[in-house]
C-alpha cells in the first residue's frame, strides 16, 4: 500500500532531479516509440540529442541553430513563467508572438528604405508594444469582468493567425513581389534586419534579449518586492491577500510582461531567421514555450537550460527527419511526452511517498 | 455579392451539422467539470479521435466502427490525464495543456499516411413521413445519425445529473470533494469515470469532423473546436440544455460566415473567419459580467485524502 504525504514545502532535491528523470524517461519512452515506427531507437536518440552538437559534418551547421531556436523559446517562457507562478495562465503566447511580429515588421516596412540606426530599436519597441497590447485584452477582461484568461488568450491566437494571413497578403505584402504573398525580405533591408552579431554563431539580438530577460527575471524573483508578490500569490494565495497583494495589478503585470516578451520574440524571429512576414512564419514557439517554462521549473536559470534542450530536440528532430526519415510529428509528440513525464514526476517533489503495511481495520 | 443564394432552411440544417462536434465535446466536458475536474485537453482528445476515427473508417470501410474507435481512443487518452491528475496529483491546467500538445503530435504522427485519402461517410437518415414536412423536415429530420446521438446525449446527461442518484453523487464530488469523501463516496473513482466519459465524447466530436463534416484528414483540422467547446461549457453555466443552445449558436455563426464568404460579401475572408473566435470572446465577457454562479465548487482543485 502506497501513501502520499504532503511535504510542508517542496523538496529542493527532487525539484532539481525530476526534470532530469523526466528527460531520461522520455528518451526511453521515445525510444520505444521510434522502435515501433521501425527505426533503430539508439540511433534515433543519438541523432536527436548528440549529432546536432558533435557530429563532424552536421555539427558546424546545426550548432548555431541551437541559439536561433532557443532564443525565442527562452524569451517567451520567461514571461510565461511569471504568470504561471502566480496562477495566471496566459496560453496565448503564440498570438502575442504573431502580433508582435506584425507590428515590429510593420514599423520597419513603413520606413523602407531608410538606413537610420534608430529604426531597429523602434521596431523592437513596436514588437513589444504589439505583444503587450494583445496580452492586455485577456488581462483587462480578467480584471474588469473576471473573464477566464485561459480561453480568451487562446481564442486570440486564432484571431492573430487570421490577421497574419491578412497582413502577409495585403497590408504588408511586398509591392515588388509580383503578387506573391509575403512581405519584403528583411535580409535585403539592412537597417531593419536582425542579423547575426557574430557570423555563424546563431547569436542575434533576440538571443541577447533572451539572456537579458533571464537575468532580469532572476533579479525580479529573488530581490524585488513584485517578484516576491508573484511567488507569494502562487504559493499561498490567502497569505498574499492578507499581505495586501493587489490581484489586478499582478494580473496586468504578468500578462503584460509575457505579452511584451512574446511580441519581441516574434519581431526578432520575423526580421531575422524567418526573414519576412509570411502566412506561416510562426512555428508554434508560443506553445512549445509552455513546455519550456514547466521543464525549467518556472525558474529563470532552469528555463535557460530547458530552452536549450528543447531547441536541441527541434534541431535533432529535423536531422532525424532527414537522416532516418522519422516523421516530423514524432518530435512534437516527443515534446508532449516530456511535459507529461515531468508533471507525473512532480509528485515526488511535493509529496513524500510512504510504503505502508495494510492497516488493521475493525 | 449575392445574398439571395443563402437559403435559410439549408442554413439551419447545416448549422446543426457544424455544431455537432462542439456539442459532443462540450457535453462530455460538462460532465467532467461537474465532477470537479477541469480538463483543458479537449482539443487534444478531439484531434486524436478525428484521426483514429478516420483511420479506422478508411481501413474497415465502416464509419460507425470509426466512431466507436474514436470514442475508445479519446477515452484512453483521457485516462492518461486522469491518472496524472487524480493519482499523481498534478496541476490540472498544466496537465490538460500537455494533453492537447501531446494529442496534436500523436494525431499528426498517426495521420501522415492518411492525408488526401477518402473515407466512406455516414449516410443521412431520411426519416419517412417526418422528413417530408415542409421547412421542418429538411431542418430536423434529414440528418446523419450522429446529430441525433448528440442530442440524445444532452438529454441523457441532463436526466442523469438531475434525476438519478449517480448524478447526485457526481455533483456532490464536484461541489465539495472533501465532504463527498467524508460521506464515503469514492471521489477518485467517480472522477475517473467522468473523465473517461468526457474523453469518449471528445473523441466522437473529433471523428464527426473527420468522418462527416469535412470528410478528410488534415493535420490540425479541429482548429480550436476543443477550446470553443470549453468556452461553451462556461457559456452554458454547466447546464446541458444551455450547452445545446451555445453549440447551435456557435454553429450558426460558423455556417453564416462560411455562407457570407461564398456569397462574396465585401468583407475580407480573414475577418469573416476570425469572427467565430471574436464572438466567443464577446460571449464569454457577457457571461462573466454576471458573476461566477454555476461553477462547481471544487472545479480545478487537487483532491488529496489525508485519511
Amino acid at each position: 500500500m502506497i501513501r502520499l504525504e504532503k511535504r510542508p514545502s517542496p523538496s529542493r532535491f527532487w525539484a532539481t532531479a525530476t526534470p532530469i528523470l523526466a528527460v531520461i524517461a522520455t528518451m526511453i519512452a521515445g525510444g520505444i516509440m521510434f522502435a515501433l515506427l521501425g527505426k533503430d531507437p539508439l540511433e534515433a536518440i543519438r541523432t536527436i540529442f548528440w549529432d546536432p552538437l558533435f557530429h563532424e559534418t552536421f555539427g558546424p551547421y546545426s550548432r548555431p541553430q541551437l541559439l536561433v531556436k532557443a532564443g525565442p523559446l527562452i524569451l517567451i517562457a520567461i514571461g510565461l513563467s511569471l504568470g504561471f507562478r502566480a496562477g495566471i495562465w496566459n496560453i496565448g503566447a503564440e498570438g502575442q508572438y504573431i502580433v508582435g511580429a506584425i507590428c515590429g515588421a510593420g514599423v520597419g516596412l513603413a520606413f523602407y528604405p531608410t538606413d537610420s540606426v534608430l529604426l531597429f530599436p523602434a521596431m523592437v519597441l513596436a514588437g513589444a508594444l504589439g505583444g503587450w497590447a494583445w496580452a492586455m485584452i485577456p488581462g483587462l477582461l480578467k480584471v474588469k469582468f473576471g473573464t477566464n484568461e485561459i480561453l480568451v488568450s487562446l481564442m486570440l491566437v486564432y484571431v492573430a493567425e487570421s490577421m497574419l494571413a491578412s497582413a502577409s497578403q495585403g497590408l504588408l505584402r511586398n509591392p515588388e513581389g509580383m503578387g506573391f504573398p509575403g512581405s519584403r525580405n528583411f535580409k535585403e533591408f539592412p537597417a531593419g534586419h536582425n542579423a547575426e552579431i557574430f557570423t555563424n554563431s546563431g547569436m542575434h539580438w533576440g538571443v541577447v534579449a533572451a539572456f537579458i530577460a533571464v537575468i532580469f527575471a532572476y533579479i525580479l524573483l529573488t530581490r524585488h518586492m513584485l517578484g516576491f508578490q508573484v511567488r507569494l500569490t502562487g504559493e499561498a494565495p490567502r497569505a498574499a491577500k492578507f499581505a495586501g497583494v493587489k490581484p489586478a495589478r499582478l494580473i496586468l503585470f504578468s500578462l503584460g510582461v509575457s505579452g511584451a516578451l512574446a511580441g519581441m520574440a516574434g519581431m526578432f524571429e520575423v526580421t531575422g531567421p524567418a526573414g519576412q512576414v509570411s502566412i506561416d512564419f510562426n512555428s508554434g514557439y508560443g506553445f512549445t514555450a509552455i513546455i519550456v517554462a514547466f521543464l525549467g521549473r518556472l525558474n529563470p536559470i532552469g528555463i535557460l537550460l530547458a530552452g536549450l534542450l528543447m531547441a536541441l530536440t527541434y534541431i535533432g528532430g529535423e536531422l532525424a527527419q532527414l537522416m532516418l526519415g522519422l516523421p516530423g510529428a514524432a518530435i512534437q509528440m516527443f515534446q508532449g511526452m516530456l511535459l507529461f513525464f515531468l508533471l507525473a514526476m512532480d509528485v515526488l517533489s511535493n509529496y513524500r511517498v510512504r510504503w505502508l503495511r495494510k492497516e488493521v481495520t475493525s | 455579392m449575392n445574398l439571395d443564394q443563402i437559403n435559410p432552411i439549408l442554413l439551419i440544417a447545416s448549422l446543426m451539422v457544424a455544431a455537432t462536434p462542439i456539442l459532443l465535446a462540450a457535453i462530455g466536458e460538462t460532465v467532467v467539470e461537474k465532477a470537479g475536474v477541469l480538463n483543458l485537453g479537449v482539443e487534444g482528445m478531439m484531434i486524436t479521435g478525428a484521426v483514429v476515427g478516420f483511420a479506422i473508417g478508411v481501413n474497415s470501410g465502416s464509419p460507425a466502427l470509426g466512431f466507436v474507435g474514436a470514442a475508445i481512443a479519446g477515452a484512453a487518452l483521457s485516462m492518461l490525464f486522469g491518472v496524472l491528475v487524480l493519482y499523481l496529483l498534478s496541476n490540472q491546467v498544466a496537465t490538460g495543456l500537455g494533453l492537447t500538445l501531446f494529442g496534436l503530435g500523436l494525431s499528426a504522427l498517426i495521420g501522415k499516411p492518411y492525408e488526401g485519402m477518402k473515407v466512406p461517410t455516414l449516410a443521412k437518415w431520411d426519416i419517412p413521413l417526418l422528413s417530408d414536412i415542409p421547412v421542418l423536415g429538411p431542418i430536423l429530420f434529414q440528418h446523419d445519425p450522429m446529430v441525433y446521438v448528440s442530442i440524445g446525449l444532452i438529454m441523457a446527461v441532463w436526466y442523469v445529473l438531475k434525476s438519478t442518484r449517480a448524478g447526485l453523487i457526481l455533483r456532490a464530488v464536484g461541489e465539495n470533494h472533501d465532504a463527498a469523501h467524508a460521506l464515503g463516496y469514492k471521489v477518485i473513482r467517480v472522477r475517473l469515470m467522468a473523465i473517461a466519459f468526457g474523453g469518449a465524447c471528445a473523441g466522437l466530436g473529433g471523428a464527426y469532423i473527420s468522418l462527416v463534416r469535412v470528410p478528410q484528414w488534415v493535420e490540425g483540422m479541429t482548429a480550436g473546436a476543443g477550446w470553443i467547446a470549453l468556452a461553451i461549457v462556461v457559456f452554458a453555466s454547466w447546464r446541458p440544455w444551455r450547452v445545446l443552445l451555445g453549440a447551435y449558436l456557435f454553429g450558426g455563426i460558423t455556417v453564416l460566415q462560411l455562407n457570407l464568404q461564398a456569397a462574396g460579401v465585401p468583407i475580407p475572408v480573414e475577418y469573416l473567419s476570425m469572427s467565430p473566435y471574436v464572438i466567443t470572446i464577446l460571449v464569454l465577457v457577457l457571461i462573466s459580467t454576471r458573476g461566477k454562479h454555476g461553477a462547481p465548487g471544487s472545479l480545478g482543485r487537487i483532491f488529496h485524502a489525508s485519511h
